[in-house]
């Protein structure tokens, strides 16, 4: 049976990737788009024909088996054993198919990309790509299968419409082909980038799919399993095995000619690898201004002598253009990404307490700047210059000191704010509210206790493990318990309000019903701290989910009381941004931050709901269709991570700068009353606003670009404070210094979150557009002004920038940018929401996430195996690939997959006796095991979400969520591959230079 | 005259009825000269410890129109089982149970000594008593704590299957379910916000969810006793939970600043009672009782506003109109009230405050539903706790002296009609012929509803009045508001108008007794030549006793003679009044303040000021004299009052 779900989907006809797909079906798993690229070779005539009756259940008995072969039409070179696996000309339902092997297995189409790719690598082949490396790096990990390639042709380009594809001309298969006999009948969507689906290399190996029931795990044979992999390569195998591991089965012969090899572009990789083994484990110290840090995928000890650590503040580019002019001309956006209150691994030194007493800070009498190792003290040191306005200010008498030999201050070391690009102030009343000091601040729970909430056992959850959490509420390091005081709401169609005060000997249940016009009904007791009142709260917390629990007994009975529940949640709710917009503000106004965890079965409007977690400065957590043997941990560990998790209140962030430039744009969960002033009613750990620059006047070399940024905010205990990072960066006349100082990681950051803050306004498709376009004109105008001079047909990257296409090229297939019927809107406006707080070491791995290769894993070793490229030729059946992106984790598991690994893993004796059913992995007293759970823990390790596992065996449904992630590939909701892409670029760039 | 006396004391005594005038005006035009009405004071629920119980139903006129009760009047025709109505004259078949019916055989409603009979109706099935508590939690801790026990005591008073609820009030309103187990849950209501019956059944969740009708699921009738018992549970079962409860209650904790009245949402606290009860039990007994220690302040139904600095309105500011709130509170009052009255319930009132609480807006409550007002200084006081306590006192039979749920039907023959009544009761709006044009209280019908009613309730139109009595009725705080609140104005008022004869006299004219070595104790006039040093008096004035003691007396107890073993008659003698005023105390409802004073003493004002002032400042001719005190008062003496009537009934005689 297992098989038939996906044979019986509709899309295999279509060309189109995405189209028409509905994810839910994974009927695209086999889709065929992939294969059959519309190099045109890949409709099939008969067999696709046959497909192209998308499906929707076509009555028909299935179709026979033959056309599992899909004929490489267009590929002159006709690389033989391709079989392009027909959509599975049935796609009836199941029960036919169930004896019908072929027909199941062909569902499994080839792997997209690895066709396009290798006809791409004919077409790549021949552009330089700049000092990559290794250049055309002989493939290490690769296919094997495509070795060089041969022929450069010019790209070959498929008809393509929108794209820009240098060379057109050229390629492939005249469209004709694509309506062969048998074609499917969809036209093909204008955007479809690439038509080249190259007879795949060695291809994916899908194999048959193996008996029915597979999927089921529990119903499949053992024994069959273990054949299926040979049997079936000799039955059918339609793909020729593309897999570095794998291709034993795959008779084909390495696709010759007419291929980009993969290997040959540049590789996120490879680089993440190069900087990780120059710079990796060493110490690097911020003494010097416009130094580039490195990648954030690099570990290294960072040592703040005079800058702030790339930890709290990330640019696009350390070295500023002199003139905006020259700015204008790179296009290379100016953003500096900032992550005030970033965790300080235990190895590095904390931030510095700055007091000053009733004195408070020291600061420019013009612009306010902080007192800052950018202030130049003058006049033997009663004075000082300041570094960002350039105004004259006395030395207040308190405050003096002596300057030695080389104008220094005798206290230079002394003062953190003197010698250290980050260190916090304490501040006087005067940064206070009102000029109060803050009370305590407060942690309020709010639990929905509604029918579905209590029956599915989340009440429950989420109170026990209150009980415990309630316990880790960060507190300052010195002080015995947390200051934080905590408070308890929940709420169905009404709101519940508790007195939890700690002479009660019950606690008290207070019924708001009026969600019209809400009100607090209670002052004291409402807010207590958490040790005075822990009997009383333990008391409620017990009582809560029983407190609810007579809903579940009358379940018909009260379904219409439930109902009004949920209609009076929506009033109470509406998605009305104006209602969630002030709403937010009110809360930022009152320094009360929203953070919201969601548990839709269905639409709950998240665009709107989010923009109060998003505007107070909290976060948003979602879980789709909460169940609770399967999510319980993933959400436990968001909670308690969000909980503990380093947090300052009532914040507001002022970005400073030398003249020349200044901060004209802000992205994050923020919110802005004027220009200036960044509010945020919470700011952890993890939340990083990005900041883009814009010139006023002309910067000098010689001062360079200083920015200063302050966030006054409140800490657990109720002080508050500055927290003070300053960076010093260069400024340049020549171009090529500033492309030498770009970073691709921040660069990316920016472009998503201007991306995303614009899909509100703008159409999709112009947003797309740009973001082309401005990848496109910063790489001509590198070309054009700093490379040497070369053919027209060479892509020339400047080495800061190589990885930016697949980067750009993953931030376009987003499914933010993307707007698929297949995605729902609130999956959307969730994603885009987390975007937009992400720092860069966050976005990064977002974007492009770790695959790593499980099977290769040393167990002796503790250092993480060497990831691989996102891309499905990298995978094989005899593998077993870990996936991160920093909210999902996959574990792939070939259908070949060693079974002393599955053994060790899993603790069964086969591939089919893995239950995927499961999100945490069993706790195998065994090597494999300990060091795959390791591994997985090193990956969630500062990681703002909590990733949720999923087990994907190849070729069974869950496998076509798995592949959205294989972001060089061609994306399964449209979205063009790595090498189609760095065509399209290549075009752009070639028409932008004549 | 002795005997005619005699005659209506009788009446009185049996059926609780006593006429203004005994004898019907012959003519019409003697009837408009009588100038005094006729009329009756009513006592329906008069205690009749001898009448036995009557366990059938009322043999009723037949014709639809009348419908009169068959009583000792009526003509029987033992013969054909006929009777004749006494009003309409129809001539009725007696029921078939009546069969054995002859001049010897007589169903007690025949006999004339049961012109008064209760007859005990079986029908319907018998619903608890309902009590709901709504209390003010703007209170001083002393008061707050005394007023907690009264209400934990009550529970032991109330019969176990009665249902009680809790509402608390201050800033805002709390209703208290009390089923809950290991929590106290409550719904909490905004103070100043006026909601509908409507909202706030829905919002306590009271309606019934509108099924959609897609299963027709079988009529689940004690579903709605389950709905509301959420908030009124019967006695036994949660008297533990309650008495927790009532112990955990805490002074409203939102913070008055000085010169502030607490915020008390007393508007807001009766509406929702009037609505959790209109929602859930309609037409059945039940009593809202509110305790409030102050003024509503805020919402509506607010009669003063929490500025300290702008006090509550007096007589003067209403006259001078320029009571702000009153209009207004006074419309939220009536129109629960009204809703109240309709629902068969009664409101009754416990303000204890040494300021107004505002009773003058709130009197229609307790006034239209026959429920209680109790005015003290305090909730910790006895006056309060005994008068409080004394509303679950049983009679003889062990039942509560309480009813709920009347309807007083009055029939008159051709000749009489009805003009209305003055008492705890709403119009019923039965018009018949019987009902005259000219309205004098609550008129234009034949039937009134009485939502709650005691023994002593009494209904009635005018009352007798002599010329002594009138000089005191004017100087009573009746029709005087000198020196008298609103509040306490609408409180006498209140208890005037509900109370029989003889009580209503002792509030027009309070007695007064003297006791002496000179002889038994004995009546004296209520004048100041009444206050005498060797002499001990004793006032009942129906809302205070006062016992003072006469100047040499009062030396006497100072210098210790009432121990020693040789003057005990002096030990007996300052006894006595204290045994007789202890009698007035146990009885009385509302427990009267209570006096103890001496000559001197600055309670004494409160008999000062009711004795007939013959002599004062003014007329010193008495001075030195042991003749009594001279009052020290403007007003005018009854021998004035007595000259002036004398010349203008002498004038207007011409």
């Amino acid at each position: 049976m297992s098989q038939q779900g996906y044979v019986a989907t509709p899309p295999y006809s279509q060309p189109q990737p995405g189209i028409g797909l509905s994810p839910p079906h994974y009927g695209h798993y086999g889709d065929p788009s992939h294969t059959a690229s519309p190099t045109g070779m890949m409709k099939p005539a008969g067999p696709l024909g046959a497909t192209a009756t998308r499906g929707m259940l076509p009555p028909g008995p299935p179709p026979p088996g033959p056309h599992q072969f899909g004929q490489n039409g267009a590929h002159a070179t006709g690389h033989p054993p391709q079989r392009f696996p027909g959509p599975p000309p049935v796609n009836n339902v199941a029960s036919s198919h169930a004896p019908y092997q072929p027909s199941a297995q062909s569902s499994y189409p080839g792997p997209i990309s690895t066709s396009s790719v290798t006809q791409l690598g004919s077409q790549l082949s021949a552009m330089q790509i700049n000092s990559y490396g290794s250049g055309m790096a002989p493939p290490s990990q690769g296919p094997p299968g495509p070795l060089s390639a041969t022929s450069l042709q010019t790209p070959p380009r498929p008809p393509q419409p929108s794209i820009l594809q240098p060379g057109s001309q050229v390629l492939p298969p005249p469209p004709t082909t694509l309506n062969g006999p048998g074609a499917s009948p969809l036209p093909l969507p204008m955007y479809r980038p690439d038509g080249l689906s190259g007879p795949p290399p060695p291809n994916a190996q899908y194999q048959p799919p193996p008996l029915p029931g597979q999927t089921l795990g529990a119903g499949y044979p053992p024994q069959q399993a273990a054949n299926s992999g040979p049997q079936m390569a000799g039955a059918q195998l339609s793909y020729p095995g593309g897999f570095p591991g794998g291709p034993a089965q795959m008779a084909g012969p390495p696709q010759p000619q007419k291929k980009l090899d993969p290997d040959s572009i540049p590789s996120p990789i490879q680089v993440i690898e190069n900087d990780r083994a120059s710079r990796g484990g060493q110490v690097y110290a911020t003494n010097t201004r416009g130094q580039i840090p490195p990648l954030v995928t690099t570990d290294c000890m960072i040592q703040d002598q005079g800058n702030a650590s790339p930890r709290f503040i990330r640019c696009t580019t350390y070295c500023f253009p002199c003139t905006s002019d020259m700015a204008k001309q790179a296009q290379i956006p100016l953003a500096a990404v900032i992550k005030p209150f970033a965790t300080i691994p235990s190895n590095e030194s904390p931030l510095y307490l700055v007091n000053h007493g009733e004195s408070g800070p020291v600061r420019c009498n013009r612009c306010k700047a902080y007192m800052c190792p950018f202030m130049q003290f003058i006049e033997g040191g009663r004075r000082y210059q300041c570094g960002f306005c350039n105004c004259v200010n006395d030395v207040p008498p308190f405050y003096f000191q002596h300057l030695d030999h080389i104008g220094r201050r005798l206290d230079h070391y002394e003062k953190p704010e003197l010698s250290l690009g980050s260190y916090e102030y304490v501040a006087t009343l005067d940064y206070c509210r009102k000029s109060k000091p803050p009370n305590p601040p407060a942690f309020i729970f709010m639990i929905d206790v509604s029918y579905s909430n209590i029956k599915n056992g989340l009440v429950k959850l989420i109170c026990e493990e209150l009980k415990t959490m309630l316990e880790k509420i960060p507190k300052e390091e010195q002080e015995e318990t947390s200051a934080i005081r905590v408070g308890f709401i929940t709420y169905n169609k009404v709101l519940h309000f508790f007195n939890v005060k700690s002479n009660l000997a019950q606690p008290q249940m207070m019924v708001v019903t009026d969600v019209g016009e809400v009100f607090v009904p209670l002052l004291d007791g409402f807010l207590v701290n958490y040790q005075e009142s822990q009997s009383v709260i333990h008391n409620l917390l017990d009582q809560i989910p029983d407190m609810f629990a007579d809903s579940n007994e009358n379940e018909t009975v009260f379904a219409p009381v439930i109902q009004a529940g949920m209609e009076a949640l929506k009033i109470l709710f509406q998605p009305q941004t104006n209602v969630y917009d002030s709403l937010a503000k009110d809360c930022v106004a009152h320094g009360c931050s929203v953070t919201l965890f969601l548990f839709p079965s269905q639409y709950v409007d998240v665009a709107s709901l989010g923009l109060v977690p998003q505007l107070t400065g909290g976060t948003l957590y979602k879980y789709n269709n909460f169940q609770m043997h399967l999510d319980r941990q993933q959400f436990l560990n968001d909670l308690r991570n969000d909980i503990e998790k380093k947090i300052g209140f009532d914040a507001i962030m002022r970005v400073r700068t030398s003249t020349g430039f200044r901060a004209t744009d802000f992205f994050g969960g923020i919110l802005m009353n004027n220009t200036t002033d960044v509010e945020m009613a919470a700011i952890d750990c993890d939340k990083a606003v990005t900041v883009e620059f814009k010139h006023d006047d002309k910067l000098s070399e010689d001062s360079g670009a200083l920015i200063q940024c302050a966030v006054l905010y409140t800490t657990i205990s109720g002080q508050r404070r500055l927290r003070i990072h300053n960076l010093g960066l260069n400024c340049s006349s020549q171009l090529a210094d500033l492309y030498k100082s770009c970073e691709t990681d921040a660069l990316i950051n920016f472009f998503a979150k201007s991306a995303f803050k614009a899909v509100l306004h703008q159409p999709l498709k112009v947003i797309r557009e740009i973001l082309v376009n401005q990848t496109a004109h910063m790489l001509a105008c590198y070309r054009k002004n700093c490379a040497s001079p070369s053919a027209a047909s060479q892509l020339i990257l400047p080495d800061s920038m190589k990885v930016l296409p697949v980067y750009m090229n993953c931030l376009l297939k987003n499914c933010v940018l993307l707007s698929r019927p297949e995605i729902s809107t609130d999956e959307r406006a969730y994603q885009r929401q987390l975007v937009m707080t992400m720092g860069v070491a966050d976005s990064q791995l977002f974007f492009y996430p770790q695959l790593l290769p499980i099977h290769t894993l040393d167990v002796k070793s503790t250092m993480l195996p060497a990831a691989v490229r996102c891309s499905e030729s990298r995978l094989s059946e005899e593998g077993i690939f870990l996936l991160a992106n920093g909210l999902h984790m996959f574990l792939w598991l070939g259908v070949s997959s060693p079974p002393e690994l599955i053994q060790g893993i899993f603790n069964v004796p086969s591939f089919a006796h893995i239950n995927t059913d499961m999100t945490l992995l069993p706790e195998v007293g065994n090597p494999y095991s300990q060091q795959l759970r390791m591994i997985m823990g090193i990956i969630q390790q500062k990681r703002p979400y909590s990733m949720k596992l999923t087990i994907v065996k190849q070729r069974e449904q869950p496998e076509m969520v798995f592949r959205q992630f294989l972001v060089e590939d061609k994306g399964l909701y449209g979205g063009s591959s790595y090498v189609d892409f760095l065509c399209c670029v290549h075009k752009e760039i070639c028409q932008l230079l004549n | 005259m002795a005997t005619y006396l005699e005659f209506i004391q009788q009446n009185e005594e049996r059926d609780g009825v006593r006429f203004s005038w005994n004898v019907w005006p012959s003519s019409r035009l003697e009837a408009t000269r009588m100038v005094v009405p006729l009329a009756c004071l009513l006592t329906p629920l008069k205690e009749r410890p001898d009448l036995p119980p009557v366990q059938y139903e009322p043999v009723l006129c037949s014709r639809p129109t009348c419908k009169a009760v068959l009583n000792p009047l009526c003509q029987v025709d033992y013969r054909a089982k006929l009777w004749a109505c006494n009003f309409c004259f129809q001539r009725n078949q007696f029921p078939p149970a009546y069969g054995g019916i002859s001049e010897v055989n007589q169903p007690a409603e025949l006999m004339p000594q049961f012109s008064t009979i209760e007859y005990v109706i079986q029908r319907g099935a018998q619903s608890p008593l309902i009590f709901l508590y709504v209390v003010d939690t703007c209170l001083e801790e002393d008061d707050l704590q005394a007023l907690k026990e009264s209400l934990q005591m009550s529970l032991s008073l109330l019969p176990p299957d009665a249902l009680v609820g809790l509402i608390t009030f201050g800033r805002m309103v709390q209703v208290h379910e009390l089923s809950c187990e290991g929590i106290s849950k409550s719904y909490v209501f905004r103070g100043t916000k006026d909601l509908t019956a409507k909202q706030i059944q829905d919002m306590l969740g009271l309606t019934k969810p509108a099924m959609p009708m897609q299963q027709a699921r079988p009529a689940q009738p004690q579903e709605h006793p389950f709905a509301s018992s959420r908030f009124l549970q019967p006695v036994h079962k949660i008297d533990m939970n309650l008495t927790d409860l009532l112990g955990e209650l805490q002074r409203d904790p939102w913070p008055v600043t000085q010169g502030k009245r607490p915020l008390r949402s007393t508007g807001v606290a009766l509406s929702i009672a009037v609505g959790l009860l209109e929602g859930t039990f309609p037409n059945t007994g039940a009593r809202i009782m509110l305790f409030t220690g102050g003024p509503p302040t805020q919402g509506p139904g607010m009669v003063v506003g929490d500025e300290l600095k702008i006090p509550i309105r007096s007589w003067h500011d209403i006259e001078k109109d320029n009571a702000r709130f009153m209009k207004k509170a006074t419309k939220h009052y009536e129109m629960l009230a009204n809703r109240t009255a309709a629902n068969g319930h009664c409101i009754d009132i416990y303000a204890c405050a040494l300021d107004q609480t505002g009773l003058l807006e709130m009197k229609c409550c307790a006034n239209l539903t026959g429920g209680y007002m109790v005015m003290g200084d305090s909730f910790n006081t006895s006056l309060f706790k005994q008068t409080f306590q004394r509303i679950f006192t049983k009679d003889f039979n062990g039942d509560f002296r309480m009813a709920f749920g009347a309807t007083l039907d009055v029939k008159t023959s051709r000749e009489l009609k009805i003009a209305g009544a003055i008492g705890p009761c709403v119009s019923l709006n039965v018009k018949g012929p019987c009902v005259s044009e000219n309205e004098l209280g609550v008129g234009g019908t034949s039937q009134w509803k009485i939502c709650g009613l005691d023994p002593t309730s009494t209904l009635g139109i005018y009352f007798e009045v002599v010329n002594q009595f009138m000089f005191h009725l004017r100087r009573s705080p009746f029709l005087q508001v000198f020196n008298n609140s609103p509040d306490e104005s609408s409180y006498y008022r209140h208890h005037f108008a509900r109370q029989d004869l003889t009580q209503s006299l002792i509030m027009i004219q309070p007695i007064l007794y003297s006791y002496s070595f000179h002889g038994p104790p004995e009546p004296v006039l209520l004048d100041s030549s009444s206050i005498l040093a060797d002499r001990i008096l004793l006032m009942d004035t129906f809302f205070q006793i006062v016992i003072y003691l006469g100047e040499t007396i009062a030396q006497w107890r100072k210098a210790g003679y009432q121990d020693m073993p040789e003057y005990e008659n002096f030990k007996h003698l300052l006894q006595a009044p204290l045994d007789d005023a202890q009698e007035i105390l146990q009885a009385r409802f509302p427990m009267p303040r209570y006096i103890n004073t001496e000559h001197g003493g600055s309670q004494a004002r409160f008999l000062l000021s009711k004795v007939n002032p013959s002599q004062t400042h003014n007329n010193l001719y008495a001075w030195g004299q042991e003749t009594g005190a001279p009052i020290l008062t403007d007003d005018v003496s009854l021998q004035v009052f007595m000259d002036h009537l004398k010349k203008l009934a002498v004038s207007s005689a011409c």
